[in-house]
């Protein structure tokens, strides 16, 4: 099938940057969506141009490193799917696709289609850890963990930190991200010790970022790839209103 | 103190104080519509109910004053939120595409200023009589002050009255987003509640809409004359 992309080009983090139209020719619809950007950066770099810059890592949904609006929507039309993972066959001969980076104060774009999401290694770093030393693996077993809770924390922990959730908020809220990781840990009795320290203090470094508030609309879980629950946001309202209530 | 800070400065802290001065409102839009009720009872009761209210200025005044609180909280909470939330979007997407958003929450600033405009035409027309200043002296055979005959004079005016409801629509509106967004944003709202939660809200919602346009429509209507 052949396309027609609108994408995003900006050449660094101080220029403007602006659409450039380009022709995606051949394309298959077994190829992933980064697949078919790899084959129109070939033909760029045949003519001496410069190739579409996006981020990618793994190219099978588990790392968290691509992701693209493409036509309005975080990773694409498909519900619960990386943008690598993502195939033509979501598309059809003759198509507009307009692709752009994820917009956000707190996502500052890099080069075309790359944002820096460091922003969330910082909101991490604040918190989202568990400080003691574990020594060698203990027994899975010699701790018990209840159904419940393990579902629920392995429904969190499913969260790559895409950022997918604050491209698609319109107050570029990390809401989503940041509840996944405060949720995912503190279910857990390794990391429930620390879960007032943790809900403070990693609340204090996504505010920090620039990131918006949550008006309680729902387009973070609707676009996340790993259909991360905004309950977990209702979790850690909760979490930190204890925390607040305990603690200072 | 350090706490109180703590919950200002933070994001989640603003959302706190917005739903419990949103809870505050809506509190006070529930008893102002079940004393406003009492109009179908006759002139009696809802006369004599505003002269209960008159005789405790203690009482009124205490009410007043809180009540002027929280809506400047509610207000002026709303608004760093909106301003930090414009400032974390810099540079819009080409497409204006909206997912999962309903109505009533993309809209909610708009319902939430609409129903702003109309407390002050609302109180300039009853509380202040700067619509019709007859309003405030009419009395009832007892002497006190026929506030029947004024809510009655009062929605007789078809364009009043027609306000009045467009406004009760807008803050249905609010409150279907609202009610719901409280629990959320107090962390009540678990899985096992979110229809149940869901519901309250819009049948709440819908039973203030109908309560208090209840009274302009049988007004207008001639069922309270
Ligand atoms: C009788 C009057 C009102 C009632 C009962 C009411 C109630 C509520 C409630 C329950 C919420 C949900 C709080 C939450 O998000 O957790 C809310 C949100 C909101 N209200 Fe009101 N409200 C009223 C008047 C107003 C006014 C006059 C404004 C004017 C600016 C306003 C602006 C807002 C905004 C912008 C939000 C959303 C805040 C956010 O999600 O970040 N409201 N309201
Ligand atoms: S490249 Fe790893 S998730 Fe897409």
């Amino acid at each position: 099938m052949n396309l027609t992309l609108k994408v995003w080009r900006q050449k660094d983090a101080s220029s403007s940057g602006r659409f450039v139209e380009y022709e995606a020719r051949n394309i298959i619809e077994e190829m992933s969506f980064l697949e078919m950007l790899d084959v129109v950066n070939e033909e760029l770099v045949a003519k001496g141009e410069d190739p579409i810059a996006f981020d990618h890592d793994c190219r099978e949904g588990i790392c968290g490193t691509c992701g693209i609006v493409i036509d309005g929507s975080p990773h694409g039309p498909w519900d619960a799917t990386t943008t690598c993972q993502l195939h033509m066959r979501a598309f059809k001969s003759g198509d507009v696709i307009t692709i752009e980076p994820w917009r956000a104060k707190a996502f500052p774009v890099i080069r075309d289609l790359i944002v820096d999401r460091s922003a969330f290694d910082r909101i991490i770093q604040a918190g989202g850890f568990i400080s003691v030393s574990t020594g060698g693996a203990p027994d899975g077993n010699a701790i018990p963990v209840s159904k419940d809770d393990a579902d629920m924390a392995m429904d969190a922990a499913q969260c790559i930190g895409c950022g997918a959730c604050v491209a698609a908020c319109k107050n570029a809220s990390a809401m989503l991200f940041v509840s996944a990781k405060v949720s995912h840990l503190g279910l857990l009795p390794q990391g429930e010790v620390e879960q007032d320290r943790r809900v403070l203090n990693m609340v204090r470094a996504m505010d920090a970022e620039g990131f918006g508030n949550c008006t309680n609309i729902g387009s973070c879980e609707a676009v996340c790839p790993k259909e991360i629950s905004v309950d977990f946001i209702g979790r850690m309202n909760r979490d930190y209103r204890r925390a607040l209530l305990r603690n200072e | 103190m350090s706490k109180l800070k703590t919950l200002y400065q933070s994001s989640l802290g603003k959302k706190y104080i917005m739903a419990l001065t949103g809870l505050g409102l809506f509190a006070f839009v529930i008893i102002h519509m079940l004393g406003n009720l009492q109009i179908f009872l006759g002139p009696d009761p809802i006369n004599s109910y505003a002269e209960f209210l008159k005789s405790k200025p203690a009482l009124l005044w205490t009410a007043r004053i809180g009540l002027l609180a929280i809506a400047a909280l509610h207000i002026t909470s709303a608004i760093q939120l909106i301003m930090i939330n414009r400032r974390a979007r810099p540079v819009d997407y080409s497409t204006d595409k909206i997912v999962a958003a309903s109505f009533a929450a993309r809209t909610i600033i708009v319902s939430g200023l609409i129903i702003l405009m109309f407390v002050i035409y609302h109180l300039l027309h009853f509380t202040f009589g700067a619509v019709d200043p007859k309003f405030l002296r009419y009395e009832d055979y007892l002497g006190r002050h026929d506030v029947y005959r004024m809510m009655v004079e009062g929605f007789s005016n078809p364009f009043a009255s027609a306000f009045y409801i467009v406004s009760m629509g807008l803050l249905c509106l609010h409150l279907t987003h609202g009610v719901s967004s409280t629990f959320q944003s107090l962390g009540l709202k678990s899985r096992a509640y979110v229809a149940a939660i869901d519901r309250l809200a819009s049948i709440s919602a819908g039973v203030i809409f109908l309560g208090n346009c209840a009274i302009p429509v049988a007004v207008l209507a001639g069922l309270v004359k």
